[in-house]
């Protein structure tokens, strides 16, 4: 007679990236797994490192300002601004209404860019190719608004301190209100097509599911933060450019899964066309720079810090100056590292095909993660 | 712009931030340091998720073995920052638990965003470029 016994098993590991088409970037994930269930995972970054910040210390304010185009490339806008209006929070710059106005325009269309990308790339994830090449299709749009108005298609540093490079080119507002009449339409195609799609909501609902409480204890922000519940966006909490005036809604989520992510996402684009229209119908008139402030010296012993709502969450940057006409300190808070920083308690539990998933749903891009 | 900076000892570093924590400032929006030659800066910035008043935490420690407490226990979000600033200045964190660098590879020498850094590359080619 044969003795029975349980049959032994063990963990293995198999490791993703640094090169993984679904990584969202060069970033390695060592997971270790009973049969196909997560059981760690073993994040590991910096293969982007540029450093950045030590660069910054060695140029003037305003060298330091294509940097940050490079630091999130995919909201090279919404990164201008960020450190643009930190050094004028800093030195006490004033800019003209018209400049205000037009930074909103360009940052929230670039959220509307951003957005884009990552909702195509989770649609990319499941099979749904169309509808990544129909979000594409749509951000040509936008960067094609981009280049008309700063010149360039990626990295614009379309803006100055005290206010914009050049004003928009005749014809400007009307293009785009054309693509926002269109896009609004689309987008009720994209939700049957996408978001409402059996197959997607079959995949996403459920899947790494991140509570309130460790969000916030975490420090995520933006959509991952906002999926889960927590209605913080610092355009409502810390209004900064014209925000105040504005009408918008915050859209949260319910239970935090990567579905709900994606339709923050989705609903976020819905608000930015809701805010983008708003200010394009009472554009001031004006100059859109009264002064440039090429030179910018800021006094001995200044330490701020000024943080937007990027289509990732709280980007902000941290200067300390010494009196000299470059930082002493520029330090980047990026969301997307610390909202990274949560991978190894999100996809604990999850099973391996989902992953891509996962990481994709919390929107990291890898040259703002490594700096 | 910082409304609210407070300087403390970094032997009170922990309780202070509890007592912020217990407060509602249960975000931890940041840490990082500076390198003011004598001695380092530490800050480290909490957000009140309800109101949205935030708070700055200011302290100071001593360049020579420069250490502090670990507060990966208060705020989970302060691993990675912690980990960045020991890679970056080399300031060492009691009670970290995986202290080793991020950014750079295992066997960077130096930690580049000291004031005192230069990059070996750059000293290999004197007048170089330079």
């Amino acid at each position: 007679m044969e003795e029975k016994r349980e049959l032994e098993t063990f963990d293995f590991k198999i490791n993703m990236g640094p090169q993984h088409p679904s990584t969202h970037g060069v970033f390695r994930l060592t997971l270790k797994l009973d049969g196909e269930t997560v059981v760690d995972a073993e994040p590991e970054i910096g293969y982007l490192h540029r450093s950045v910040e030590k660069i910054a210390e060695n140029r003037t304010y305003e060298q330091a300002l294509p940097l940050t185009d490079r630091l999130d490339y995919v909201n090279a806008m919404g990164n201008n601004l960020a450190y643009v209006m930190a050094v004028e929070d800093t030195a006490g710059i004033e800019v003209p209404e018209r400049a205000k106005a037009i930074r909103v325009v360009m940052a929230e269309l670039n959220r509307i860019a951003s957005h884009l990308i990552s909702l195509g790339t989770q649609g990319l994830e499941v099979g749904s190719h169309t509808f990544f090449l129909y979000c594409f299709r749509e951000r040509e749009r936008i960067l094609d608004l981009f280049e008309k108005a700063s010149g360039g298609r990626l990295t614009y540093s379309y803006f100055r301190f005290g206010g914009l490079s050049k004003d928009l080119p005749d014809g400007w507002v009307k293009e785009a209100l054309e693509f926002l009449k269109d896009f609004e339409e689309k987008m009720k195609e994209y939700y049957v097509l996408f978001l409402d799609n059996p197959i997607y909501r079959g995949r996403a609902t459920g899947i790494g599911i991140i509570a309130p409480e460790l969000a916030i204890n975490y420090g995520a922000s933006g959509p991952v933060l906002r999926g889960s519940g927590v209605p913080l966006d610092l355009r409502k909490k810390a209004p900064y450019l014209i925000y105040d005036q504005l009408e918008f809604d915050v859209p949260v989520g319910t239970d935090g899964d990567v579905w709900d992510r994606s339709w923050v996402r989705f609903r976020e684009m819905q608000e930015s066309v809701r805010i983008i229209r708003q200010v394009l119908d009472n554009l001031p008139s004006g100059p859109v720079l009264e002064r440039e402030a090429r030179y910018v010296v800021i006094e001995e012993g200044m330490v701020n810090y000024f943080a937007v709502e990027s289509p990732r969450g709280e980007l902000g940057f941290f200067i300390v100056s010494d009196g000299s006409e470059k930082p002493y300190r520029l330090k980047i808070r990026s969301p997307a590292f610390v909202n990274l920083s949560m991978i190894r308690e999100v996809v604990k539990g999850e099973k391996l095909a989902d992953i891509p998933l996962i990481i994709g749903s919390l929107d990291p891009v890898f040259g703002e993660v490594d700096r | 712009m910082i409304k609210r900076l407070i300087g403390i000892k970094p032997e009170d570093l922990k309780m202070t931030l509890e007592h912020l924590k217990n407060e509602g400032f249960i975000y931890l929006s940041f840490i990082t340091a500076v390198d003011k030659l004598k001695s380092f800066e530490l800050y480290y910035r909490l957000v009140n998720p309800e109101s949205g008043e935030c708070a700055v935490v200011k302290t100071e420690i001593d360049r020579e073995e420069p250490g502090i407490d670990s507060v990966t226990d208060l705020f989970k979000g302060a691993n990675w920052h912690e980990r960045e600033i020991y890679d970056l200045f080399g300031i060492k964190f009691k009670g970290h638990p995986e202290l080793r660098r991020i950014l750079l590879y295992d066997g960077f020498e130096g930690h580049p965003l000291r004031k005192d850094w230069s990059s070996p590359d750059v000293e290999k080619r004197p007048g170089d470029f330079v």
